[in-house]
């Protein structure tokens, strides 16, 4: 009799064990092939894409979390978490970690993907010119674009630290952040542009003429420094970011100690320097890390102000080209690996610093 | 003494800021009032002409005998001219005399006056919005139908990319923040420490093999597709942020819960969720925000499928075939900033909090 009871439990813990993932792939897939092939009215089309993505992911959990529960309890508590982190894990696995090492393995074969050239693509992004000129470019990008946006960041941060519109003057500087740089692409494609012989419609080149001097198409013809009008941009939209970081920072100096050094005489730019820059130093590392990272992949600005033409190829254009008009997937993985060696550093410091936290 | 100086470096630090504010305030605010002029003013005006200004104005009309040579001196009211300086105009005690119509012999006198552009319109933004025909007034007067820009279904097509692209790594990041906070299984550790490398790593190595995988599963120009990619994309990130979150939480709520003989499944979704919500705020707003501006997941997945074209891309399409119409471009760009910036003025506070929180993304 008790055999009986827990063989048939058995049975119906293989079934549910079973069932379950069968079940959720079928309704998933079914789903999916209705939304793929449906003609519904695009507002119709979001509502239902909506409620699926957002539904549909949580009723996965609770259908595999009930199937767990049916479990004995010694069981239970060793598969439980391994349902939690499943979903990370495995598109982690799957969309990330896997596709990393398949890009590290292409990266030594050909165009085409089906002879093995060894080292040829990465002699190939130092010597080509075109690939030379894309990671000259990125270096500009990421010394100019960093610096600027820090410095000025900072310089920002103190100044609304002081000034008497704190609020106002950063939701202003910190606006740009929040739109995309498609659209930023947009408005400054209208402040460089140019029409040659008649009224300058673009504030730059309307600001010059009114200053006497002649009118320029920016973003084309002044290379290299057509480079520097396009940072612009970046420093346009990443200032904010580190301004609101550097600001948190500077104002957890304790007053004391700024009070203390004024006492001692010393004046604001001692102060700066002696006091502020050493006790903010590490968010300002941190802050500055993140924006080289950032510049690193730079590819949307690019791409809408220039396409990567009149010389402003940077890496990650150059990848987009390579991989869809030249179709060199060779060529293409090792311009991404080159990126990926690129933040390796950065990836080790994070490492060590969530060591030294220690929190496992 | 020492109040004075304060109120003079406070003087020069408020005038620094609100020019530096000027600078940054200003390209957004030619792009909103190009936006809402008519075509043809676009191309012929600097949109900060709709501000007062000082402007020459034509005050009355001097018709010249038909048959005056231009290549002689010309007589206008007493004074003689050369051709030359009457196509550039000359100044005259505060009046310009100009040619209006060189052939017809017609010449303007002209004086600076205070003048304001208030010609305003909705035009642009149902041609960029709408997927009909209509027809737009060119500089010189000729009239000529436009296509519409068809943003509207873009539109939706960005909601439905974005919300579910949102929610998704958000509740599986936090289902594994919970594990990796309060459960102990083996792999904890490794798992994590994976994640942790992961945070920078730049999405462009994942993207040749995703696509390769995505074109054989047939998920390209899917929503499902690029919700999965931008899932994987924003885990490490939302995983990490989650766990600072969560593990903070004390732990007699979870004793007390168990002692009720509460599962962890009740206990994340009716006490962790609800106890989360400030850090999940954060972290929506940025991964939203992300999700809606992003060009590169979309062009790459989604690039072959026009019906599910998402703004950003639809935009750099404009951009490319009609580099030249501002009146479209600046309409649809403010489109596809209205979203965003509402979500940021709104929720300002949950933003900056997430900035502060963790900010580094492949």
């Amino acid at each position: 009799m008790e055999m009986q009871t827990s063989k048939s439990r058995g049975t119906r813990l293989w079934l549910i064990s079973i069932l379950v993932p069968v079940v959720n792939i079928a309704i998933h897939w079914l789903i999916f092939l209705f939304l793929r092939d449906s003609s519904l009215p695009p507002v119709m089309n979001a509502v239902v894409a909506v409620l699926w993505g957002a539904l549909g992911i949580y009723s996965i959990y609770y259908s595999f979390n009930w199937a767990v529960e049916q479990y004995p309890d010694r069981w239970k508590r060793r598969i439980l978490p391994y349902v939690f982190i499943g979903p990370a894990v495995i598109l982690l696995g799957w969309l990330l970690v896997l596709p990393t090492l398949r890009t590290l393995y292409l990266s030594f074969f050909n165009a085409d993907s089906t002879q093995f050239v060894g080292l040829a693509n990465f002699a190939a992004v130092f010597t080509d010119r075109l690939l030379l000129t894309a990671l000259r470019n990125n270096l500009l990008w990421v010394v100019f674009g960093t610096i600027a946006c820090v410095g000025l960041g900072l310089l920002i941060a103190i100044l609304a630290d002081r000034s008497s519109f704190e609020k106002l003057a950063k939701g202003i500087i910190f606006m740009p952040m929040a739109i995309s740089f498609v659209a930023a692409g947009v408005i400054w494609k209208f402040i460089y542009y140019y029409q040659p012989e008649q009224q300058q419609i673009g504030l730059l080149n309307a600001i010059v003429v009114a200053f006497g001097g002649e009118p320029q198409a920016w973003i084309s013809m002044v290379q290299p420094w057509n480079n520097l009008f396009l940072i612009a941009i970046l420093i346009w939209m990443q200032t904010g970011f580190a301004m609101v970081i550097l600001s948190a920072a500077i104002k957890g100096v304790p007053e004391s100690m700024l009070e203390a050094a004024r006492v001692d005489g010393a004046n604001e730019v001692t102060i700066f320097f002696k006091i502020m820059i050493p006790s903010i130093s590490g968010t300002l590392l941190s802050v500055t890390t993140t924006i080289v990272v950032f510049t690193l992949k730079i590819f949307d600005v690019v791409m809408i102000m220039t396409g990567g033409q009149y010389d402003t190829e940077v890496v990650a254009t150059q990848f987009y080209r390579q991989l869809f008009m030249y179709q060199n997937a060779g060529y293409g993985s090792t311009l991404a690996i080159v990126l990926l060696i690129a933040v390796i550093p950065v990836i080790l410091v994070n490492l060590r610093q969530f060591r030294r936290e220690g929190g496992f | 003494m020492r109040k004075t100086k304060l109120r003079k470096s406070k003087w020069l630090v408020n005038t620094v800021l609100a020019i530096i504010c000027l600078v940054w305030f200003i390209p957004t605010l030619g792009l909103l009032i190009s936006s809402f002029r008519p075509a043809a003013d676009i191309l012929q005006t600097g949109w900060w002409n709709i501000f007062p200004h000082r402007e020459w104005m034509t005050v009355e009309d001097i018709q010249l005998p038909k048959d005056t040579d231009l290549r002689q001196p010309i007589q206008v009211n007493g004074k003689t001219f050369t051709d030359q300086q009457l196509r550039a105009g000359v100044d005259l005690d505060g009046e310009r005399l100009i040619w209006e119509n060189r052939r017809a012999r017609l010449v303007n006198i002209q004086e600076k006056k205070w003048s304001v552009i208030t010609r305003f319109t909705l035009q642009n933004y149902k041609t960029v919005l709408g997927g009909k025909s209509y027809p737009i007034t060119m500089p010189d007067g000729s009239v000529k139908t436009e296509r519409g820009s068809g943003m509207g279904r873009s539109f939706w097509n960005t909601v439905a990319v974005s919300v579910p692209a949102t929610v998704i790594p958000i509740l599986i990041a936090s289902f594994a923040a919970y594990a990796f906070a309060w459960l102990r299984f083996p792999g904890r550790r490794t798992f994590f420490v994976v994640i942790v490398a992961l945070l920078v790593v730049p999405l462009q190595v994942a993207l040749i093999p995703i696509l390769r995988d995505y074109t054989s599963l047939g998920l390209n120009g899917t929503y499902f597709g690029i919700w999965l990619a931008h899932a994987a994309f924003g885990l490490p990130l939302v995983t990490y942020f989650m766990y600072n979150s969560i593990s903070q939480l004390p732990r007699d709520l979870f004793e007390s819960a168990f002692m009720d003989g509460a599962t962890n499944f009740t206990i994340f979704s009716r006490l962790i969720l609800p106890l989360s919500v400030p850090a999940l705020a954060s972290i929506s707003i940025f991964q939203f925000l992300w999700v809606w501006n992003d060009y590169l997941v979309s062009l790459i997945f989604l690039g072959s499928q026009p019906e599910v074209q998402v703004m950003s891309m639809k935009i750099a399409n404009l951009v490319g075939s009609r580099g030249n119409d501002w009146h479209l471009l600046t309409a649809a760009a403010f489109v596809s900033m209205i979203t965003p910036l509402a979500v940021f003025f709104a929720l300002q506070k949950y933003f900056v909090r997430g900035l502060l929180g963790g900010s580094v993304k492949g």
